[in-house]
């Protein structure tokens, strides 16, 4: 008899009624020869494998974490509350002991999302996993949390998201940012001066197979794991590292990646990208399955899989060990790092362009930060896209410190809603959320 | 004329059904040993002094392939698999002669590995050298493409008495499920086919020339030749045959919970419109999970008989029934003699009852009214709260579609049916513990024989197409055809139907009306790079279960 090691919990939601647009990699048949294979294999029978139906987020799930412009459900279709009410349920059920780890096999994905949402960019609208973890943080007790971002683009929304934020490390490995979408995720982005270090890069060269992925692996992220003691590990499990995805350059496989579910043993997984529909998700997926509730997964291999024509050359492995020397010593160096950016500064500011290729808007970001040596520290956002939209967002985080709180509502009280659509305030002590703007003054 | 005869772990209970109404009922004890005489002796008794020519059908539910895989009295045979890319098919080990074979189909119903046909032919050897006589063949994805499964029974034909393979047994995708089915139909079939050829012979032979259908799990009826084929559907048919017989007592488009109060145990099950709820899956006996079309049923070991007792100052009911009820001579406290007390039953001395309950309330320190009450309170709210956790359970199945999520069917009970034993007794508690409409169901003794005279033939058809391959397919019912680019949904739910209105006439007796529904209707576009390539259909659809017309009850 099947019997599951690890009890493990799934939440399925392919969404087969809803697409981006009918020839998108992100349509209604994405999961389909996923869903044959989970189904045939009867993987939903095992011993100790728990399917559970997914959650509906609510507004206020989603405002732990975006400032939506100009409204949340201006940015969000319903397949959106459906799939980060599945990863929701899945962090619910682990943190209720009710299973000891859980897969979010659910679609639309949302790393791409950042803090503020104007629009989707690559093919995500808000973030699933971070709505996710504010939901755990707040009703659970859950504080450091580790993401473990193995998409094969760059996870630059939650990068975003947590980019201040010293108890939730946030780790993406991905291919180089020079050969792919979104053109970010390089060794130096760390993070902000409150939390420098807790944002750890790890780009890979284009072609890295089994080998490479492996390496990373077992010689950067589980040491930094190891000594940042995460209350829970959250897997962003993106697939697109396969080497038949259509619009990537790696050489991963299922195999791989079962390899690197086992190693991690993340306590939630939730499914990112992965567009080779029919040669890749179906082995990828039972293959993380299989590998997170224990099960023997030696067998699970794509029909043309052939380890030699996918194994990664020489230069690569170099490569691979040089970035992760470098990533292995700015985090070994991360205090002394954050102490010296730190000195004597009051505030600190950083001035962006965001760019959201889905639904082709252009965005300008002013962001200011109390520096602090209490809290991860005070945020505002002036935000302005070129639809017209300009709004300011206040966030203060879950365990900010006085001044910072006092700050905060300052800032918000301040806020001119003649130069504004809209003012938004993030209180996540309290875990409220507020808005002004011309028209109606309190939310 | 119709006869329903519902063969039970102890008793047969059979019942010959007119237009106008119940003729006749008989109850003999059934002898597990020789259930043949007792099929055969209490067809005699309901058919004495009728003329056996106005007699127009015969319904059988019967323990017999159920109690042989719960007592493992099955035939040896042999089962070859085949599996792929996936699970180890070495974990779903059905039997001793059970043979895994390299070759594999994908998702698509693509080729990936041809058969390995050396090993077929060793396997074949071996089999034969245990003098095997009937085997089971099941390949991974087979309902996307049978031709493996063919190709070995082909090969193998000449050298078995029978040959099952996977794609006949369900159109749905679970191949654990489909070898277990695969192999309960085969180790059963020599038992089923033997028996029903038996009873069919010896009514013959006294001019009863009815044709006989045999109930199934899903609370529907197959014809006695379809029945050789699929003697696993026969399996747990009685739970359903009482279901059934609830349904005239159910409203049009009403929800209703049933439940089958017995000595030992309560069977709940939930009707919607007069029909059953089913699984979602299949079966489970013996350990196997199957893909056998059944009834949604839960089961809770309370029931009229189970014994009570005090642990840890809490009242206990069940999960054991020692014996009778201390009012009919039982050494044990029960529900029953609770009612007793409450002056529920009619014409019977109560007074083993109080001595029987008085140790519990000298125990808790109440008067014995007082806990009488107690036990049947917590009586009806065990059962209530087992019926309410099935139905959560069914509301709270997965869906994979938002518009399934946001407007999803959500089972509101608003009337619950009651029969067995006990019934009339837990009727006014159970509406005043639950808030809903109870009703006792009149003539329940035979509501199950009733149940399995009436129930309609039930089948379903599932239908695959793929139009970048060109094929439309229906393994069940070996269909396949060529289709054009332009195939789409509505063409394939024409065909499924087409074809399922053959199989109900082909599995049935012809002369039943029946309703056809769609259960599932997907239709995708397959995009390979930025182009569409074809569409991916997939539609199911069944006849609806219920009852036959022209019969009051």
């Amino acid at each position: 008899m099947l019997h599951a090691k690890n009890k493990t919990g799934l939440v399925f939601f392919p969404a087969f009624d809803w697409a981006i647009s009918p020839t998108h990699p992100e349509r209604e048949e994405r999961l389909l020869y996923t869903q044959d294979q989970v189904f045939e294999e009867g993987i939903l029978d095992i011993d100790g494998i728990v399917e559970y139906k997914p959650d509906i987020v609510t507004i206020k799930d989603v405002q732990r974490v975006h400032f939506c412009v100009p409204d949340v459900n201006s940015v969000m279709t319903e397949s959106h509350f459906i799939s980060a009410g599945g990863a929701k349920k899945i962090g619910e059920v682990v943190c209720r002991k009710e299973v000891d780890r859980g897969f979010a096999l659910v679609r639309p994905p949302g790393h791409h999302a950042m803090r503020v949402v104007h629009g989707a960019r690559g093919f995500c609208n808000v973030n699933i996993e971070a709505i996710m973890i504010e939901y755990l943080r707040t009703v659970y007790p859950v504080e450091k949390i580790a993401i473990v971002d193995t998409d094969c683009h760059h996870g630059d929304g939650t990068q975003d998201i947590y980019w201040h934020d010293p108890n939730t490390l946030f780790i993406s490995i991905h291919q180089d940012g020079r050969t792919l979408y979104p053109g970010s995720g390089f060794i130096n982005e760390m993070g902000g001066p409150n939390a420098l270090g807790t944002t750890i890069n790890i780009p890979l060269p284009p072609g890295t197979s089994e080998e490479g992925f492996l390496y990373a692996i077992k010689n950067i992220v589980l040491p930094i794991l190891d000594e940042f003691k995460p209350d829970l590990i959250v897997n962003s499990a993106g697939q697109d590292n396969h080497y038949s995805d259509p619009i990537t350059n790696m050489s991963f496989s299922a195999q791989g990646y079962a390899d690197l579910t086992s190693l991690l043993k993340a306590d939630i997984a939730v499914l990112e990208g992965g567009y080779s529909i029919e040669g890749a998700l179906p082995y990828v997926n039972v293959g993380i399955i299989l590998a997170m509730a224990g099960i023997d997964y030696s067998r699970v291999k794509e029909p043309d899989y052939n380890m030699d024509s996918i194994r990664q050359s020489y230069e690569i492995t170099r490569n691979i060990q040089k970035t992760g020397d470098a990533v292995i010593e700015n985090w070994q160096q991360r205090e002394s790092m954050k102490r010296q950016i730190k000195m004597g500064k009051q505030y600190d500011v950083r001035t962006r362009h965001v760019f959201y290729d889905t639904d082709g808007i252009f965005e300008n970001q002013y962001e200011r930060i109390r520096i602090c040596q209490e809290c991860a520290g005070v945020l505002q956002i002036d935000s302005s896209s070129d639809r017209g939209r300009r709004i300011f967002a206040v966030h203060i985080p879950i365990k900010a410190c006085h001044v910072c709180k006092e700050m905060g509502y300052q800032w918000f009280d301040s806020a001119k809603v003649s130069a504004f659509d809209k003012i938004f305030l993030q209180d996540r002590v309290k875990d409220e959320f507020f808005e002004k703007s011309r028209n109606s003054q309190v939310g | 004329m119709i006869i329903g005869l519902d063969i039970g772990g102890t008793h047969t209970d059979v019942v010959l059904l007119g237009q106008d109404g119940i003729i006749k009922n008989v109850k003999v004890k059934t002898d597990q040993e020789d259930l043949f005489s007792s099929v055969l002796n209490a067809l005699d008794k309901i058919t004495e002094s009728v003329s056996y020519s106005d007699i127009k059908r015969i319904v059988f539910s019967t323990t017999l392939t159920t109690n042989a895989i719960a007592q493992n009295k099955v035939s040896p045979i042999g089962m070859i698999v085949l599996g792929g890319p996936g699970l180890d098919p070495n974990y779903f080990k059905t039997n001793r002669h059970y043979f895994v074979i390299s070759g594999s189909i994908d998702h698509r119903g693509r080729e990936i590995e041809s058969i390995d046909n050396d090993k077929i032919l060793k396997t074949k050897t071996a089999l034969e050298l245990e003098k095997i006589k009937h085997i089971g063949v099941v390949s991974k994805f087979s309902v996307r493409n049978p031709s493996h499964e063919i190709k070995i029974r082909d090969k193998l034909k000449d050298s078995f008495d029978k040959i099952f393979l996977g794609h006949e047994v369900s159109g749905n995708l679970n191949f654990p499920r489909r070898i277990a089915t695969t192999y309960l139909n085969a180790s059963i079939y020599p038992l089923h086919k033997h028996f029903f050829e038996a009873v069919k012979g010896s009514l013959e032979k006294k001019g009863l020339k009815a044709p006989i259908h045999i109930l199934k799990a899903d609370g529907g009826t197959m014809n006695f030749e379809s029945s050789i084929d699929f003697p696993a559907q026969t399996i747990l048919s009685g739970p359903a045959a009482s279901v059934m017989g609830a349904i005239p007592y159910a409203g049009d488009n009403e929800e209703v919970l049933v439940l089958d109060i017995g000595g030992t145990t309560t069977d709940m099950a939930i009707l919607i419109n007069n029909a059953p709820v089913l699984a979602p899956m299949g079966i489970e006996i013996g350990g196997y999970k199957t893909l056998i079309r059944a009834l949604a049923t839960q089961s809770i070991p309370l029931g009229g008989d189970s014994i009570v007792n005090v642990i840890n100052g809490k009242i206990t009911i069940g999960p054991d029934r020692m014996d009778s009820a201390m009012i009919y001579g039982g050494k044990y406290p029960t529900p029953t003699d609770a009612f007793s007390i409450m002056q529920k039953i009619n014409n019977i001395d109560n007074q083993q009852a109080i001595l029987g309950l008085a140790p519990i309330a000298l125990e808790l320190g109440l008067p014995i009214q007082d806990i009488a009450l107690k036990i049947i309170e917590q009586a009806c709210n065990e059962i209530l709260a087992k019926a309410f956790e099935m139905i959560d359970k069914i509301n709270s199945k997965p869906v994979y579609t938002v518009h399934e999520l946001k407007e999803g069917h959500q089972i509101k009970i608003q009337k619950i049916l009651v029969l067995g034993g006990p019934a009339p007794y837990f009727k006014e508690y159970l509406e005043k513990f639950s808030k809903i409409p109870v009703m006792v169901v009149p003539k329940w003794q035979v509501a199950n024989a009733i149940g399995a005279a009436l129930a309609k033939t039930t089948c379903e058809v599932t239908l695959f197409a793929d139009t970048e391959i060109g094929k439309v397919t229906a393994v069940e019912e070996n269909f396949s055809q060529n289709i054009r680019r332009d195939f789409n949904k509505s063409d394939a739910i024409d065909i499924a139907t087409k074809l399922l209105k053959e199989k109900v006439v082909r599995q049935g007796d012809g002369s039943e009306d029946f309703e056809t529904e769609i259960l599932e209707e997907l239709q995708f576009n397959m995009v390979r790079g930025f182009y569409s390539s074809g569409k991916n259909i997939r539609v199911k659809v069944q006849v609806k279960p219920g009852l036959i017309k022209g019969y009051k009850i």
